[in-house]
């Protein structure tokens, strides 16, 4: 048997926008097991309910994380508007649904840049940033920030969209479009790219099934999961599919993404041409008493935020499951039996949100 | 505003235990659009190599001695720059149980940076005030280098 050294992996790596710690035990270069430790960014927000009122909450929920954060933010309202049964108007459940579809298309974007800089790609991560630059100038100018959006509120959305702005919405998202088939035709077809990628991290229907996988990570495997089909915000009233992938490999869950960037504008598109008129948002009284189980699909998969109420301004008891929490035990599975080289590619491949784990 | 820049500085980015907003501010800083490499600054992860520390976020308990640890390794002179509110008092999260504070409260910080998330402009503005305050720190230290010579 050859000798097992154990090699420790982060906090502070270069791959790793993030701080994650793994100690991996390796037999010459495969590594026959992973041990992860986490801790490094953990704040306790979920503690925070107490010290904050409910409709204020809003505000750290969406800090939770600074890629998916509209989507935070929209779980939680939709959590609190359930218990208190707030009736939203549909002009603002259209606006929601078009955030959240800006906010995964620029997660993508992230998720897929980090990618090729990991793989040493600079050229492919400057091209990827140049288009997500793009997206994030949009959210700024109508959705109320380049990162942190702070437009979700409980009973509807602060920030409307005029008519105009619909228009070059579709007309710069068909723009965005061609940009990115050109690039995004880089990551899926490049030799390099290919050989570098397939056949790597691979996580078979089965297993990704029974260890929970979510999001891209899953649909990579071939399961068909995607929370959006439940219908929240506006998503039964949009013509959409899960995209699907086959190869159960890093390749595979980025040929997702891509694809799903390409949904996304669509969904956009959709919802420009959809959106009714009227108001944005609806006034309410009282506080929230009961409790409620909110899901949501965020870029990296299904989030949950559980919310009770006991008739107070304060909430008694939050807690979120983000989707990077339920990808982890697949990804131990992954690095297993795999080469240390393609470590750090396995681990940006279920693009982790590090501080979504921890809160 | 760039003639004090003779050297090419690098910098090393470390998330304290920031939400992220931040970081990928830093990401895009570097990237076409903002261009932070147009003054010759190179991200590295190496602490070795790098002469400006950025870090977002604030300190908790796991993450102090790896702070310490990455500064510590870092050649003379060197700079700190905290991006975001949360790296300067612990913005949002000051309350929360894990929070320590600022990261002023380990580290000698030269330059804030605020904002919640910092723009990617106000963090190039960042690095390039700390820029100056390394090469007074260069002067001070071959001054002082001069003076033991001498003596």
């Amino acid at each position: 048997m050859a000798k097992r050294i154990v090699i420790p992996f982060g906090p502070q790596h270069p791959v790793l926008p993030e701080p994650i710690h793994l100690d991996l035990v390796l037999e010459d270069e495969k590594v026959v097991d992973a041990l992860l430790s986490i801790g490094y960014v953990h704040r306790g927000l979920e503690k925070l309910v107490e010290k904050r009122e409910f409709p204020e909450y809003v505000y750290v929920i969406e800090r939770t994380c600074g890629i998916c954060s509209y989507i935070h933010g929209l779980s939680y309202c939709q959590a609190i508007e359930e218990i208190m049964k707030i009736e939203i108007p549909e002009r603002a459940l259209f606006l929601r649904t078009m955030g959240s579809e800006y906010s995964r298309m620029h997660s993508h974007l992230l998720s897929m840049g980090c990618l090729a800089d990991g793989m040493g790609f600079e050229n492919l991560f400057m091209n990827l940033f140049k288009v997500r630059e793009r997206i994030v100038d949009r959210m700024e100018a109508s959705f109320g920030g380049r990162i942190i959006q702070g437009t979700c509120k409980v009973g509807g959305v602060r920030k409307d969209i005029d008519e105009e702005s619909l228009g070059s919405i579709v007309t710069e998202m068909e723009s965005i479009e061609k940009e990115l088939k050109e690039i995004t035709d880089v990551l899926i077809k490049d030799d390099s790219v290919k050989h570098r990628l397939r056949g790597v991290g691979m996580l078979s229907k089965e297993d990704a099934y029974e260890l929970g996988a979510v999001g891209p990570t899953a649909r990579g495997s071939g399961v068909k999961i995607d929370l959006r089909m439940r219908g929240y915000a506006a998503y039964d009233r949009i013509k959409f599919e899960p995209v699907l992938g086959t190869g159960g490999d890093c390749h595979s869950r980025t040929a997702v993404r891509v694809r799903e960037l390409f949904q996304s504008a669509d969904i956009i598109k959709q919802c420009a041409k959809k959106i009714p008129d009227g108001p944005i948002e609806v006034k309410y009284t009282g506080n929230p008493k009961g409790e409620y189980f909110s899901r949501v699909e965020q870029p990296r998969g299904e989030a949950i935020h559980y919310a009770k109420g006991n008739g107070s301004r304060f909430l008694q008891r939050f807690r979120i499951r983000t989707p990077t929490f339920a990808n982890v035990p697949p990804l131990i599975h992954m690095l297993k039996g795999c080469d240390l080289a393609d470590v750090p590619l396995i681990i940006i491949s279920i693009d982790p949100c590090i501080s979504c784990v921890e809160r | 505003m760039m003639a004090h820049m003779k050297k090419s500085p690098w910098v090393i980015h470390y998330d304290g235990s920031s939400c992220n907003g931040c970081d990928i501010e830093v990401l895009a800083s570097l990237a076409p659009h903002y261009d932070i490499e147009r003054f010759g600054i190179i991200h590295t992860g190496n602490p070795k190599h790098a002469d400006i520390l950025l870090i977002t976020g604030s300190i908790n308990e796991q993450n102090i001695e790896v702070v310490k640890n990455i500064y510590s390794q870092m050649p003379k002179p060197r700079a700190v720059v905290a991006i975001g509110i949360c790296a300067l008092s612990g913005g949002v999260f000051r309350e929360c149980y894990n929070v320590q504070g600022g990261v002023d409260k380990v580290l000698p910080v030269d330059v804030h940076v605020p904002g919640c998330a910092a723009r990617p402009e106000s963090i190039i503005d960042g690095i390039v005030k700390a820029t100056a305050i390394l090469e007074e720190k260069k002067k001070k230290m071959s001054e002082e280098k001069a003076k033991k010579e001498v003596e």
